[in-house]
Order: C-alpha cells, then sequence, then structure tokens
C-alpha cells in the first residue's frame, strides 16, 4: 500500500504527539498550525526574544511542556511544518489553508483534527466593557507576555482554569482582587470519588488554593454572578454578585477574567461531515468518535480537546492513539500493547474529567434570570431579549432558525462566545431540554479571511 | 482611557516606536499589536453597534474582537499581529455604525 498522506491540524499536545508517532511510521505528515511557535495554547511559549525561564512559565507542568516541544524541535526534518497557517475549510479531501494572504488545498488520505478548545463563557450584564477578557485571554497575558489584564484583576466563572490563573497572577506580582467561583464546595466533595481517578491533579488544585489563601486572596463559593459596573473613560470598575444566602456583593476592579470551564473547537469536524452527538456531562456537543478518535467520516480522525474536554495529557494521549489509528487503517503494523495501555490510561482520564465537569458543573440555570438587555452576542450586540422574542414570538426555538431571526451565532465569532449560553436561553424560553434545540452549524471560513486572498503558493 | 495592561516583566527588550490616534508611543519588539495598544491606552476600537469601546476579548484569535484599523484603514486582528515600528492605529474610528436602539 502506498503511503497514505497525512495532515495535522494543530501543533499542541495532540497534534505534537500525533505527528510524532506519524513521523517514526515514515509518513511525514504535513503539519498546520495557526500559531508562531509549537506547544498549542495551554504550552504556548512566549517570544523568542524573552528571558523567563522556562519553569516560571509552566510552573508544575514544565517538564510536560518542554517534553512536548522538544518531541516538536525533533521532529522539524521528518514533518512538513507550515506555522502561522489557518485551515478555513475541509471539502472532499482536501483542508484548505491560508497563511500570509495566500491559499492552498492540500489533499489528504487521513486528517488529525487536533484543534482545541476556547473558553466556555456565560454572559452577565456588562461582560462587552474594556477590562473583561476570558480565563484563558488573562493566562495567556501572564504567560505569553509577561502582563497583567489590570492593576486589580478578579477573577469569575468555574473550573480549575479559575484557580490556576488567579495562583498564575499572584506568582507573577499581579494583583488579585478575588475569586468569585459560582460552583459550591458540595459539588466539588460530591466529585471526589471521580477526581480520585487523578490524586495528583486534586493535590495540584489543593496547593494554588492554599497559596492563594496564604495571600489572602478573597474567595467566595456559589455565587450568583449580577453584573460587572464599568464607567465612561474607565472601562471596569467592579463586578456584583450574590453570595449564597442572598447577600450582595461587590468587588472593586478594573478587570476580570471571565470562563466556565471549555467549550471545543468543533468546526472543522462539522465541515468534514463529522456525525455529533451530545455529552451531557459536559453539557455540550461533540463529534462522535471511537475510542482511537475515528470519526464516522472516513479518513477524519480527531485528538485532543476538540474531540473531548480531557486536558493537556488526555490530548497527548489521543493525539498518539489518533495516530495509531491511521496507521492501522492504512496497514502499517501498530503495537498492540501500547495502544491498549493509552486507552487504559485515557479512561481514567476521561473519568477525573466527569468528575471535574460535576465539580465545576456549567452554571446553565443562570440564563433564566439573565435581564432582557444583558448582551448574548458581543460581535453584534444582541440581546437576550431578542434571543427569547425569536423562540417565543416566532417560535423559532431550534438555534440556527433562531439565528437566522436574531442573528446570534453569526456574527465574526461565529458562535465561539455565544453559542452555548445561546443555545440555553432558548432552551429555557421554550421550556425544551438542552439537546432539543440543536446545534449551530459551522461554516467556512471558519474565522474570518480577507477576499483578497490570493492563489499564490504559500512560501 | 488608561493604559489597560500592565507589564510584569520582560521590560528589557528594544522598543518600537508606533503611532496609536496620532500619538507617538511605545511598545517592545515581540508583544503583539494588541499589547503593544494596550499597555498604552484603555481600548481598541469602537463597536460597530453602538455599545461602546472594545479592548478585545479572547487573545487567541478566535472572539474577533480586536480588528484594529490602521490610518490607511488596513485592518488586522491585533492579537495575532505582531507590532512593527511605524505602524499607525486608529482606535475610534469604526467602519460603519449600525445602531442597534429603535
Amino acid at each position: 500500500m502506498v503511503d497514505p498522506r497525512v495532515v495535522v491540524v494543530g501543533a499542541g499536545p495532540a497534534g505534537v504527539r500525533a505527528s510524532e508517532i506519524l513521523a517514526a511510521a515514515g509518513l511525514r505528515p504535513t503539519v498546520i498550525d495557526e500559531a508562531r511557535r509549537c506547544g498549542g495554547q495551554i504550552y504556548r511559549q512566549q517570544p523568542e526574544n524573552f528571558v523567563r525561564a522556562i519553569d516560571t512559565l509552566y510552573g508544575t507542568e514544565t517538564a510536560k511542556a518542554r517534553s512536548v516541544h522538544a518531541a516538536f524541535e525533533a521532529l522539524r526534518d521528518r514533518i512538513q511544518y507550515r506555522a502561522e497557517t489557518f485551515a478555513w475549510n475541509v471539502v472532499d479531501g482536501q483542508l484548505h489553508v491560508e497563511s500570509g494572504g495566500a491559499k492552498a488545498a492540500l489533499p489528504f488520505d487521513a486528517l488529525i483534527i487536533a484543534s482545541g478548545a476556547t473558553d466556555r463563557v456565560m454572559p452577565v450584564p456588562g461582560w462587552t466593557l474594556p477590562g473583561v477578557y476570558s480565563l484563558g485571554a488573562a493566562q495567556i497575558a501572564v504567560k505569553a507576555h509577561a502582563c497583567s489584564i489590570g492593576r486589580n484583576v478578579a477573577f469569575m466563572g468555574t473550573g480549575p482554569l479559575l484557580y490556576l490563573v488567579a495562583y498564575q497572577y499572584v506568582k507573577a506580582g499581579a494583583n488579585v482582587a478575588a475569586i468569585l467561583d459560582t460552583s459550591t464546595i458540595a459539588e466539588r466533595l460530591a466529585a471526589l470519588p471521580a477526581l480520585t481517578a487523578r490524586l495528583d491533579n486534586v493535590f495540584k488544585g489543593l496547593s494554588y488554593l492554599r497559596h492563594l489563601r496564604g495571600r489572602h486572596i478573597p474567595i467566595f463559593n456559589g455565587v450568583t454572578p449580577v453584573e460587572i459596573s464599568g464607567a465612561d473613560g474607565k472601562g471596569v470598575t467592579s463586578v456584583s454578585a450574590l453570595r449564597r444566602g442572598g447577600r450582595r456583593l461587590e468587588i472593586k476592579c478594573d478587570a476580570i477574567g471571565l470562563g466556565y470551564h471549555l467549550r471545543a473547537e468543533t468546526q472543522l469536524a462539522d465541515l468534514a461531515r463529522c456525525a455529533f452527538k451530545f455529552d451531557l456531562s459536559s453539557r455540550q456537543w461533540l463529534p462522535e468518535i471511537d475510542e482511537d478518535g475515528r470519526t464516522s467520516s472516513k479518513g477524519i480522525y480527531l485528538a485532543g480537546d476538540g474531540a473531548q474536554i480531557l486536558g493537556a495529557d488526555g490530548a497527548e494521549i489521543r493525539g498518539r492513539l489518533a495516530a495509531y489509528a491511521v496507521l492501522r487503517d492504512f496497514g502499517h503494523a501498530v503495537p498492540d500493547d501500547t495502544v491498549a495501555l493509552l486507552r487504559r490510561q485515557l479512561h481514567r482520564i476521561e473519568r477525573f474529567s466527569r468528575g471535574l465537569a460535576r465539580a465545576f458543573p456549567w452554571p446553565s440555570k443562570l440564563v433564566e434570570a439573565l435581564p432582557d438587555d444583558t448582551v448574548i452576542c458581543r460581535c453584534e450586540t444582541i440581546r437576550a431579549g431578542e434571543l427569547r422574542g425569536s423562540a417565543r414570538l416566532k417560535g423559532a426555538w431550534e438555534v440556527n432558525r433562531a439565528k437566522a431571526f436574531s442573528r446570534v451565532g453569526m456574527g465574526r465569532c461565529q458562535g465561539r462566545y455565544c453559542g452555548h449560553a445561546a443555545a440555553e436561553v432558548l432552551a429555557a424560553s421554550a421550556g425544551v431540554p438542552i439537546e432539543e434545540v440543536g446545534r449551530l452549524r459551522s461554516q467556512a471560513p471558519v474565522k474570518p479571511l480577507s477576499i483578497a486572498t490570493s492563489d499564490g503558493a504559500i512560501r | 482611557m488608561p493604559r489597560r495592561f500592565i507589564r510584569l516583566a520582560e521590560t528589557e527588550r528594544q522598543t518600537v516606536s508606533i503611532e496609536i490616534d496620532g500619538k507617538r508611543s511605545q511598545a517592545l519588539e515581540g508583544d503583539t499589536l494588541l499589547i503593544a495598544l494596550l499597555s498604552n491606552v484603555g481600548h481598541v476600537r469602537a463597536s460597530e453597534f453602538d455599545d461602546g469601546p472594545r479592548a478585545g476579548f479572547c487573545l487567541m484569535g478566535a472572539c474577533q474582537d480586536c480588528w484594529v484599523s490602521t490610518v490607511s484603514g488596513k485592518r488586522l486582528r491585533a492579537c495575532s499581529t505582531i507590532v512593527v515600528s511605524g505602524m499607525q492605529i486608529v482606535t475610534d474610528r469604526s467602519e460603519a455604525t449600525w445602531s442597534t436602539r429603535v
């Protein structure tokens, strides 16, 4: 059998480990990545002229970050690496990419999509004010750019990232005003049995918490966000929430990191016509994959958080499994013992991630109390009331139908930052289960592309 | 609006000179355009939908909230563009404004 042409999208932990296995089998995969340097978001590298030591950036994860970066560097002459290249469509066995205004179509026999995840956001009145950033953004500012997003930063939302980023801010010398977590301690305790699947991670989380408490950072659990306030010419000035029991809390701050765990980047899988299913644990639509990452579309494989939110360690495993699946499907020998071991490791991480979803649940119920004038779509400033109107007055509670009426999900981010909340608003308005409102269809190009993009060959 | 981002380290880099709304401003080599702007000013653009200034949101090229204009009208996604000496950015000119209030 002739060696298959394999393209890998993404050079984060999943893409790097997939490429490593493919290169070891002599396949010379093409690796497409939007970033300038490998590592993905989790192991994102600082610019070349920065001097901070690597353990300043990655803390307890330094060895893993170093290993992923080194593995990729070692592949350079055995893969075709296209950095700063954007994969914007998949049609008929070709991946369409763009770089520096030039475009190309890459034919493939197998495509491994390791597109990662972005923050999942629950809107709150005032979240479009200057000074409000996603938690991931807050982390990128401090890790990759050595900047704090403000002079006095509050963190609101839920999930392990909430505490990790706050900890990283304190470590880097930034002022942290408070941490406002919508999840409760009871929810975290109830999740403990599942979380014991990875005790090392539990202890890491507890050590961040201990460090934050040691620095007297106020931490509030089980809060209900009320609003982010601002002033003309200033941006954010404070954040308000209700404490358990109903007392109102106001934290003065000039910046906020906001996020509720992650959502998978699934647009390319959707354009490749992969079947999706609603994942009740993480309350989001995910592509259907087998345990090695095969999708319902022949030749399309998924790995990393773009397939299932498992975090960086799970991404490395899923990357390897997807590469072995490609090798097996194209007639190469595959080490069965290794694959079996990876699958067992994956199951443990899946159990842990279900625990995380229970410990830090997506607070879907919050949409019910969002005032009608709360902006849901930040691209086009479309408010909750307009979306509710499309569900109630026009009977359009299916997300794509509601998008046609309200334009929620049609803006430049294509629903990345409003889609999950919009679906919850529609489900709550119409009184139907969330899975019944459906899933926003992806459109190419998956991010804005200049119409001037030329036919010239890339580099 | 006062500068939004505070530099915590890596301040020994070469400086890069840019113009923000006609005012000469300093950034550092290796900054993205977004970092360069927000370490000088408090926002990067005006929402075309009439709800005030914006200062980016995701920093990873996903939200598309930091597309800024140059003096000559070229559009740049600030979080994924590396700052270059001599860039001239305007933060208050929106391509158009579509009011969302009736």
